[in-house]
């Protein structure tokens, strides 16, 4: 796919050990976390650390292998080009901020203003057709959720104004 | 013949308005999955759990398995029209069911499809009436010892099995067992691995990393891909699938080796992909028109559709008798009957007669009924696909989001979907695979304590696994699964050095 030549990103194999240092830093901290829990037995028999601990051994150990593995087979591919990393994060970043909006504004006004951000955006719709789609679906939602299936949903002041 | 009594009994609670009411929504809803990228079996279910805990149980696990049947039949309308596969089992599908539809044969394709897929479950279905109770009354001797063995073949198979690379599926499935240790032990009543963190109390739930993993990272893989669907129309009539029908059972032979391969594939957890991979290939090597496979060979569809939809039902046989999910999206529904207060495992045949036998029921009449739906609206079904990605994607991320609130009404379990859910599309991206992963958290604590009380039994003695004939055994084999490459390698070798 990227054989143009004008393709540039990060290597594969650089991300790859990333992830996999990660992973191990993982790995670690679940070693520390059961070691302050207790890994030897105790009086009800193997303390509440002991099977948490191998599973962090086992982490750190095959996280080596994988950086070994990982290390010697480098292919010099890309993990994706900057083009495909920027289409990535313009979903990342505003559902990151949908995300943290949603204790505050409630389900819904987020939803509406996220859908329709979404669709101007990255879709270049029509106002109308927005508007149609934004509006739309969180009132769907809140029939077949709260109305029918009777699942409460997260609301903010809007909703507490609209009594809802 | 008590066994037919009760599936008889079951047939009469599957066919109560309600439950046909919810089957169908079930079938619907799951095609629908089926065909939109970034929903797929698991996940799609596991955001639709919340909307039956206020079910019956037995109504919920019907409609909850109908998603995941209509999923499967979803798969294929995409990978046939469009040459996108909506689900990863249904990659083989594309390989001749897409020039198929470019020879103007779709419709052809598509009834051979859903017809294999409905061949396939049927088939599974049945081997589960069978063998499910047996297993379960097998199994209802276990010890704790023989519990954990259970437990370890299911993941060495992973290991052994999986065409990823064995470090990583180790990596994953480890990862999976410290998150599920998070929050509470539940043998000693002491808090670890929380570091002071109050959100952490309950550790991490399982539906939030499934939707997180597979519905959000698979449509930031989707967005990196810059996808566009382009393809042709869906036309099926009568006419097209009878005569589609009056070809089928050329391919008897095909069909049944397929069968077997997707049960097989399906019980061991393996799953449904590899599956439909393995049957594509070995059906390409024994066809007489083998060499035409890849241009449009009707043969080329029934294979993998067959053992996917064979795998696919089958993974529910361990978790129904055993309590150990062969799939993900069978580890979803396990969540699902531990939600409705239900214990899984073999008590199950004991103390839920109803619930069972209402469920095998149900995968009988949702399969035809599922056969008939796709039938009857590929249009509809192929139409939501023309719908563009960049309205389709912010509204699934809603989705998402509302399924992961719901799960325990916690905003906090949103971020951590976001955190997943980049987590997904990063192992996706390195080759680590995420089944491992999701069944380690659910089942982590199961086999931890498996494992603590076996200990405990035998004071801290690692013997104890190996004490009795039938504990051995699983262990042993447990361990070839595990270094079942290795020893596949050496074989060959060997065998290469006699000639």
């Amino acid at each position: 796919m990227s054989s143009q030549g004008r393709s540039a990103g990060p290597s594969h194999r650089a991300v790859e050990l990333g992830v996999t240092l990660a992973i191990a830093l993982f790995g670690i901290i679940v070693i520390v976390g059961s070691v302050k829990a207790g890994i030897n037995w105790g009086a009800e028999g193997p303390r509440a650390g002991f099977f948490p601990f191998y599973v962090g051994l086992f982490i750190v150990a095959s996280s080596a292998m994988n950086f070994r593995n990982t290390l010697r087979e480098d292919d010099g591919g890309l993990f994706a080009e900057w083009t495909q990393l920027r289409q990535v994060m313009s979903v990342v970043v505003p559902t990151a901020i949908y995300v943290g909006a949603l204790p505050f504004t409630g389900l819904y006004l987020a939803s509406m203003i996220f859908i329709a951000w979404f669709m101007r955006w990255l879709g270049k719709y029509g106002w109308l057709t927005v508007a149609v789609v934004a509006i739309g679906m969180p009132v769907v939602t809140y029939l077949i959720f709260e109305r029918w299936f009777m699942v409460p949903l997260p609301k903010g002041p809007v909703e507490e104004w609209l009594g809802l | 013949m008590e066994e037919l009594a009760n599936l008889f009994h079951g047939f009469a609670v599957a066919l109560q308005p309600f439950n046909i009411m919810v089957m169908l929504l079930g079938i619907v809803l799951g095609v629908i999955i089926g065909v939109l990228p970034g929903l797929g079996g698991a996940n799609g279910v596991a955001i639709l759990l919340p909307l039956t805990f206020s079910m019956p149980p037995t109504s919920a696990i019907i409609m909850l398995s109908c998603i995941y049947w209509g999923a499967l039949f979803g798969g294929a309308i995409t990978s046939i029209l469009f040459n996108i596969p909506g689900e990863p089992w249904s990659v083989a599908t594309t390989f001749d069911g897409y020039p198929m539809a470019q020879q103007g044969k779709a419709g052809e394709a598509l009834t051979a499809a859903f017809t294999s897929s409905f061949v396939g479950a049927l088939f599974a279905v049945m081997m589960i009436t069978v063998v499910a109770p047996l297993v379960a009354s097998f199994a209802l001797q276990f010890g704790p010892a023989e519990k954990f063995a259970v437990y370890f073949l299911a993941f060495c198979s992973f290991v052994g099995l999986s065409k990823e690379p064995p470090f990583k599926t180790v990596a994953a499935m480890m990862i999976g067992f410290a998150l599920a240790a998070v929050g509470l032990d539940s043998i000693t009543g002491q808090l670890r691995l929380t570091f002071g963190i109050t959100e952490l109390l309950n550790g991490f739930d399982f539906l939030i990393a499934v939707i997180g993993l597979f519905g959000i990272g698979e449509i930031l893989l989707t967005m990196e891909e810059g996808l566009s669907f382009r393809g042709g129309n869906a036309k099926i009539n009568l006419r097209v699938v009878l005569h589609t029908w009056k070809e089928m059972p050329a391919y008897w032979l095909t069909s049944l080796r397929s069968c077997l391969i997707g049960c097989w594939m399906g019980i061991t957890p393996a799953g449904a992909t590899p599956a439909s991979f393995m049957s594509y290939g070995i059906a390409k090597r024994l066809s007489r028109r083998g060499k035409n496979f890849g241009h449009g060979e009707i043969e080329g569809v029934v294979a993998p559709e067959t053992a996917a939809h064979a795998a696919g039902t089958a993974a529910l046989l361990p978790m129904l008798s055993l309590g150990v999910p062969g799939s993900p999206t069978a580890a979803v529904l396990l969540g699902g009957l531990l939600i409705w207060g239900l214990q899984p495992g073999p008590m199950l045949f004991v103390e839920q007669k109803e619930f069972v036998w209402g469920l095998i029921a149900s995968m009988y009449l949702g399969n035809l009924a599922g056969l008939l739906v796709v039938l009857t609206c590929v249009p509809i079904f192929a139409a939501i696909l023309r719908v563009p990605f960049s309205i389709i994607a912010p509204l699934i991320l809603v989705l998402c989001a509302i399924g992961a609130y719901s799960v325990h009404s916690s905003t906090f379990d949103v971020v951590m979907m976001l955190v997943f859910g980049v987590l997904g599309y990063l192992f996706k991206k390195c080759g680590y695979p995420l089944a491992p992963l999701v069944l380690a958290i659910v089942l982590g604590d199961k086999a931890e304590e498996a494992f603590r009380q076996s200990l405990l039994g035998s004071q801290g003695s690692l013997a104890v696994f190996f004490a009795n004939g039938l504990v051995g055994t699983i262990m042993v084999l447990g361990l070839v699964a595990l270094f079942w490459s290795a020893i596949n390698q050496g074989w060959s070798r060997l065998r290469g050095a006699a000639a």
